[in-house]
């Protein structure tokens, strides 16, 4: 089985970010990035369902600069088969990035695509749907499990309130919780193997799909910093300052 | 005219507080937009649900009627919507960000080729609009271009919709659906059962941390503290990482958002991603050991303490309150 995993490149979740006094962006000198966490997750679980089956091949894709080559990398090293990094020198918004993708899914023709349920620098959550949607294949977000059986696949999806679970047949999206697995580390004969897999670009441009920004980020602001308050020296302190001075309980 | 269709969310005819926010919120943008609020439902129940929904404020209330929509999936409820923008021109869709809006709004705008705003917090009136980004480090005022837009809004953001006399009209409408294309299947709902309120609509909020140590601890030591205060419980991520407690206990930018008037973090760091889940609330208590840890950076009220000892002689504090 052909799996399509999406691959965002992000700050590091760890790293403060800081808003440009223009306004025009964040400040990125000093900023480590990394793979979104969530596409870690669907890496792996597009790991084990190849080495489940004993057969398959697991193929990365990333929307991005040059730079996100080093991403690729590493989901390669972590045991992915081949990247694909589609170059667009300028950001494209989520709408765009979906087209760009669902493009490339429509001749790589994987029966499965796994990414993760949102990325954590725009936060959008929406490009897993979006290709679903483009596709006119079934979706999966939120998964904290899935089971493959034959053509079928079985999904719990983490919702409000519960676990909800949907099934359909392949080729479907899927779009990874936190709870799906834990990503492994890339080992050090993966990393020396990855530098030798099919790495291969291709210019968004000649994808042929519309590209035109309809979302556009006039400005950025830091938000108002919250203040911290006082320490309090006992429980009984903190009780009686709730009760008479917040009063909250 | 800039009309606003709401999906209202609804689960066998009874709908959460974030439904009333969407109405909320779609009312507001129907109104800097000089359009009407039309608020839709669809599945089992929505009649009823409908019948209530009319009452908050809209110009009108769809309900979507189809076999296939009876328990909602994503791809027939975008198509039910996608044929619902066409038939009634609505400029917006708009939904809160709940996990059912974050799952169909995107398959929507993709359907309809429209941009889409995820988890807006405010309306401007030049159509503009802000969204958190980088774990709401960063505020972003954006513009969404074409005939359509699709936003979801956030739930601690807006206020509800409240009663506002009379009903607006109900009206069925049976949208084009292309059966064939329609494969997703629904195989069953494992409610989490709990008596407790809703972390997104309670009052008081207690979560733990790393802290607690381990499952049972959330059930003997913070628990009690929980129900002592009538409080909602919630959880860090590294608890829910170390399996503690469910992911739907969550709060932090990749769980829930909440908000609420009074917020306890036991045994929290306060990583960025829990703040962004927690620091819009309106008086912040840190309880934890470790005197450096960035929780008691927004908290109001800090106490450096061992947290087995603090929680037990919390909840007797708060009993005495009472009596």
């Amino acid at each position: 089985m052909k799996i399509l995993v999406p691959v965002k490149r992000v700050p590091d979740p760890a790293t403060t970010i800081r808003v440009l006094p223009d306004g025009s962006g964040i400040a990125t000198d000093n900023v480590k990035w990394v793979i979104n966490p969530f596409d870690e997750i669907a890496i792996e679980e597009a790991l084990r369902i190849k080495e489940k089956q004993g057969s398959g091949e697991v193929v990365l894709i990333s929307v991005g600069q040059t730079a996100w080559q080093e991403q690729l990398r590493t989901g390669l090293a972590m045991g992915a088969d081949r990247a694909i990094l589609v170059k667009a020198d300028t950001p494209l918004d989520t709408l765009a990035i979906a087209r760009a993708i669902a493009k490339v899914a429509s001749d790589e023709k994987p029966e499965l695509i796994i990414i993760g349920k949102q990325a954590i620098d725009d936060d959008s959550n929406q490009i897993g749907q979006m290709l679903a949607e483009m596709l006119g294949w079934p979706q999966a977000t939120f998964a904290s499990k899935v089971e493959l059986a034959g053509e079928k696949c079985t999904v719990v999806r983490e919702v409000d309130g519960g676990l909800e679970t949907v099934a359909f047949p392949m080729p479907a999206v899927i779009t990874t919780d936190l709870r799906l697995n834990e990503p492994r580390y890339a080992s050090l004969p993966g990393i020396m193997k990855a530098r030798k897999k099919p790495l291969n670009e291709i210019a968004v441009d000649s994808l042929g799909v519309d590209l035109a920004p309809k979302l556009k980020i006039k400005t950025l602001n830091a938000p108002e910093k919250r203040q911290a308050g006082r320490k309090v020296a006992s429980v009984e302190e903190l009780v009686q300052v709730l009760h008479t001075e917040a009063k909250v309980i | 005219m800039g009309d606003v269709l709401v999906f209202a969310e609804h689960r066998g005819g009874h709908f959460p507080k974030t439904t009333l926010i969407a109405v909320n919120a779609g009312l507001e943008m129907a109104r800097k937009r000089g359009g009407q609020c039309i608020a839709v439902l669809s599945g089992e129940g929505a009649p009823a649900a409908a019948a209530e929904i009319a009452k908050y404020g809209p110009s009108k209330v769809i309900v979507l009627d189809d076999p296939k929509l009876a328990h909602y999936l994503a791809d027939a409820a975008a198509q039910a919507l996608a044929d619902l923008v066409k038939k009634t021109g609505a400029e917006t869709v708009l939904a809160t960000a709940t996990a059912m809006g974050k799952d169909l709004m995107p398959r929507l705008a993709a359907r309809l080729g429209a941009p889409m705003a995820s988890e807006i917090i405010a309306i401007n009136d030049d159509g503009t609009m802000v969204r958190p980004m980088y774990a709401g480090n960063a505020l972003a005022t954006i513009e969404l271009d074409g005939p359509v837009r699709v936003v979801t809004v956030r739930g601690t953001a807006f206020d509800a919709a409240k009663p506002a006399g009379g009903a607006a009209p109900v009206e069925t409408v049976t949208p084009e659906l292309d059966a064939a294309s329609l494969k997703m299947e629904f195989a069953g709902f494992n409610e989490i059962k709990s008596d407790r309120p809703q972390l997104t609509e309670a009052r008081i909020v207690v979560s733990g941390g790393r802290g607690l140590k381990s499952g049972d601890n959330f059930k003997t030591v913070l628990e009690p503290l929980v129900d002592e205060m009538g409080a909602a419980m919630g959880a860090s991520r590294a608890a829910v990482d170390a399996g503690f407690v469910p992911n739907d206990l969550q709060v932090g930018q990749t769980g829930k958002v909440v908000a609420p008037e009074l917020y306890v973090a036991v045994g929290i760091s306060g990583a960025i991603q829990h703040l962004a889940g927690m620091k819009d609330s309106k008086t912040i208590v840190a309880i934890n050991k470790d005197e450096e840890a960035p929780i008691f950076g927004v908290a109001d009220y800090g106490l450096v303490a061992d947290l087995f000892k603090a929680v037990p002689e919390m909840v007797e504090e708060v009993k005495k309150l009472k009596h």
